[in-house]
């Protein structure tokens, strides 16, 4: 996603190199997708090799100075969240950030995720409701102002409805940081290769992500 | 796969079931070592001969699998199992290993049923008389418990699920598993090969980076011997209720599975449009065919459950030509970046998915 498929991890003295993104070299990128040999190749590892990266990852990859770690888990409560917990729990953890489809099902398994949160100590920053409301680009554009005929359309907004991380958040008595709305054009500006980090601020999600960005400053400074 | 294993053992082996399986020492210098380290050597002979005992009265078995989360396949496993259910000479068994994340009883409008115990072993919770499911969200008394368990626990709820459960007898069991290709896969296919797996569907939506990730499963299935009976390409589309417009939410800027599935000499076995009532349906517990039996979507489910049933009388050409009629044909013709139709694709889309349901049967 931030075109850094075909680098490579190298090795220094203080650990493994992480991949630098953009020509500020803001962002450090480490993931196993650098160690593998072909795109394609499958990791079919079970749990014990699986924790054993995910903890080399945080004790042998040379970070440096980081204002934020950000990890990007697979869903579920199992090998990879018990592992990054561990690892990380003596580094200043600030929290988690659940994220979830509006759908009942999606909210469902989140709903165990704040139950993993708990049982682990793991501080909730929030929820965040993503893919939260589509609308028809056809209907949209159509400049149809009659309130009878809009009451109609809703019916084809919100292709995976809308509302449930809220109520989860609500439900559970952790902060809702905010809805992402789908956005096909940031998806497919993506899928033809263009910079990420470039168009990202023009996408209609890129407001919503600000926010809760904002949202996460504020509780890290907070902390500190 | 187990005759794989067999031949060449060192001296020392320390057995295909061991937690020692491929890093002992004896291991070293063994041909099978990757196997074994990576646990798809095949269960212990004890074990194959229990597990096979009681999957003797099942037919069909169908690993629903995908590399990504949130493509779909749970909603895919769900309508499966309806659909070939649908035929009540049937007996469809609906299985859910995805241990941590187990979706399949709201889907299948099961929540908060729980788990008999008979004298024959566990029961399935059954949907209809012939529609049974398994999960472990039957085994937990709150939708708020979470299962944090690591590997070996999830390997042996998996192991218990084929051997403690009175399946019966069973014309397709569907399997439906949690993204990726880690415990939960490898102890399904190494616990399912004292018996037989007919093979896997990979569900998938258009995006290359969800293509990404099914490469990936397609390379898993090679590497553990699993026929892929194809690919499913979800969200594959939306047309809109009102306006019946349609538009590209996941746009396959590569080609999407189709073009993936050319290159890999892998099946398509179809392409589902994104229709907002199949996540209201999933989430009431409903059966989406039966909710919204005229949805574009239906049909493309239908003619994928009718491909696999074997029922030939779907693929003959003129039904399959008038179903086409009735589905909006922008989904199975060739668009072109601004959405236009070529005017003479539809009859070589026609012969396209005839030929590629062909090909499904060979793996039933």
């Amino acid at each position: 996603m931030l075109r850094v498929q075909d680098r490579a991890v190298h090795q220094c003295d203080s650990g493994w190199v992480p991949v630098f993104v953009g020509q500020d070299r803001a962002v450090a990128l480490m993931s196993i997708g650098f160690l593998l040999e072909r795109p394609d190749d499958a990791v079919v590892w079970r749990g014990p090799k699986k924790n054993a990266l995910i903890k080399q990852f945080v004790t042998d990859v040379a970070w440096g100075d980081l204002d934020f770690l950000i990890v990007d888990t697979p869903p579920g409560t199992s090998d990879e969240h018990i592992s990054t917990v561990e690892a990380l729990r003596p580094h200043r953890l600030l929290g988690a950030i659940l994220v979830t489809t509006p759908q009942a099902v999606s909210v469902g398994d989140v709903r165990r995720e704040l139950t993993f949160c708990k049982k682990t100590g793991l501080r909730v920053l929030g929820v965040v409701e993503n893919m939260s409301g589509f609308v028809c680009p056809h209907c949209s554009g159509s400049g149809i102002h009659d309130s009878l005929l809009f009451f109609l359309l809703q019916e084809c907004t919100n292709i995976f409805s809308k509302g449930g991380g809220e109520e989860l958040a609500k439900h559970a008595g952790v902060p809702f940081l905010g809805c992402v709305p789908l956005d096909p054009q940031l998806s497919q500006s993506l899928e033809e290769g263009r910079d990420f980090i470039q168009e990202f601020p023009k996408s209609s999600a890129f407001p919503a992500l600000a926010h809760i960005a904002q949202q996460i400053l504020d509780t890290s400074q907070q902390s500190s | 796969m187990a005759d794989a294993v067999g031949a060449a053992r060192p001296e020392e082996c320390p057995g295909t079931g061991s937690a020692q399986a491929g890093s002992a020492a004896a291991c070293q210098g063994c041909p099978n070592q990757g196997l074994c380290a990576a646990g798809a050597a095949g269960p212990d002979p004890a074990e194959a001969a229990e597990l096979r005992a009681r999957l003797r009265a099942v037919r069909h078995t169908v690993l629903v699998l995908s590399g990504k989360g949130g493509v779909g396949k749970s909603t895919f496993s769900a309508a499966l199992a309806h659909g070939l259910a649908a035929d009540e000479h049937k007996q469809v068994a609906l299985l859910d290993i995805d241990i941590c994340g187990p979706s399949i009883p709201k889907i299948m409008g099961l929540e908060g049923e729980q788990v008999h115990q008979s004298g024959s072993g566990w029961s399935p919770v059954y949907v209809e008389e012939n529609l049974g499911v398994m999960s472990v969200g039957f085994l937990l008394s709150s939708p708020d418990d979470a299962v944090i368990w690591r590997g070996p626990k999830k390997n042996g709820l998996i192991k218990q699920f084929l051997r403690d459960v009175d399946w019966g007898e069973v014309d397709y069991l569907i399997v439906d598993t949690p993204p990726g290709t880690s415990d939960e896969h490898l102890s399904i296919v190494q616990y399912l090969s004292a018996t037989h797996i007919d093979g896997a569907v990979i569900v998938t939506t258009p995006q290359e980076i969800s293509l990404q990730d099914v490469r990936k499963e397609i390379n898993f299935c090679h590497k553990v011997k699993l026929p892929i009976i194809g690919v499913v390409e979800n969200m594959s589309g939306f047309v809109c209720p009102k306006c019946k417009k349609e538009s590209q939410i996941f746009p396959p800027t590569t080609g999407g599975a189709e073009k993936m599935c050319q290159n890999l000499n892998v099946s398509l076995l179809g392409k589902v449009p994104l229709d907002p009532q199949i996540g209201r349906s999933c989430d009431r517990g409903q059966s989406f065919l039966s909710e919204a039996p005229d949805s574009p979507a239906t049909l493309s489910y239908r003619n994928i459950i009718q491909s696999k049933s074997g029922n030939h009388c779907a693929l003959s050409v003129p039904s399959t030509a008038a179903i086409y009629k009735g589905v909006k044909q922008d989904y199975f013709a060739t668009n072109n970046k601004t959405g236009n139709v070529h005017s003479n694709s539809e009859s070589n889309s026609c012969k396209y998915h005839v030929c590629f349901w062909a090909s499904v049967l060979t793996g039933f």
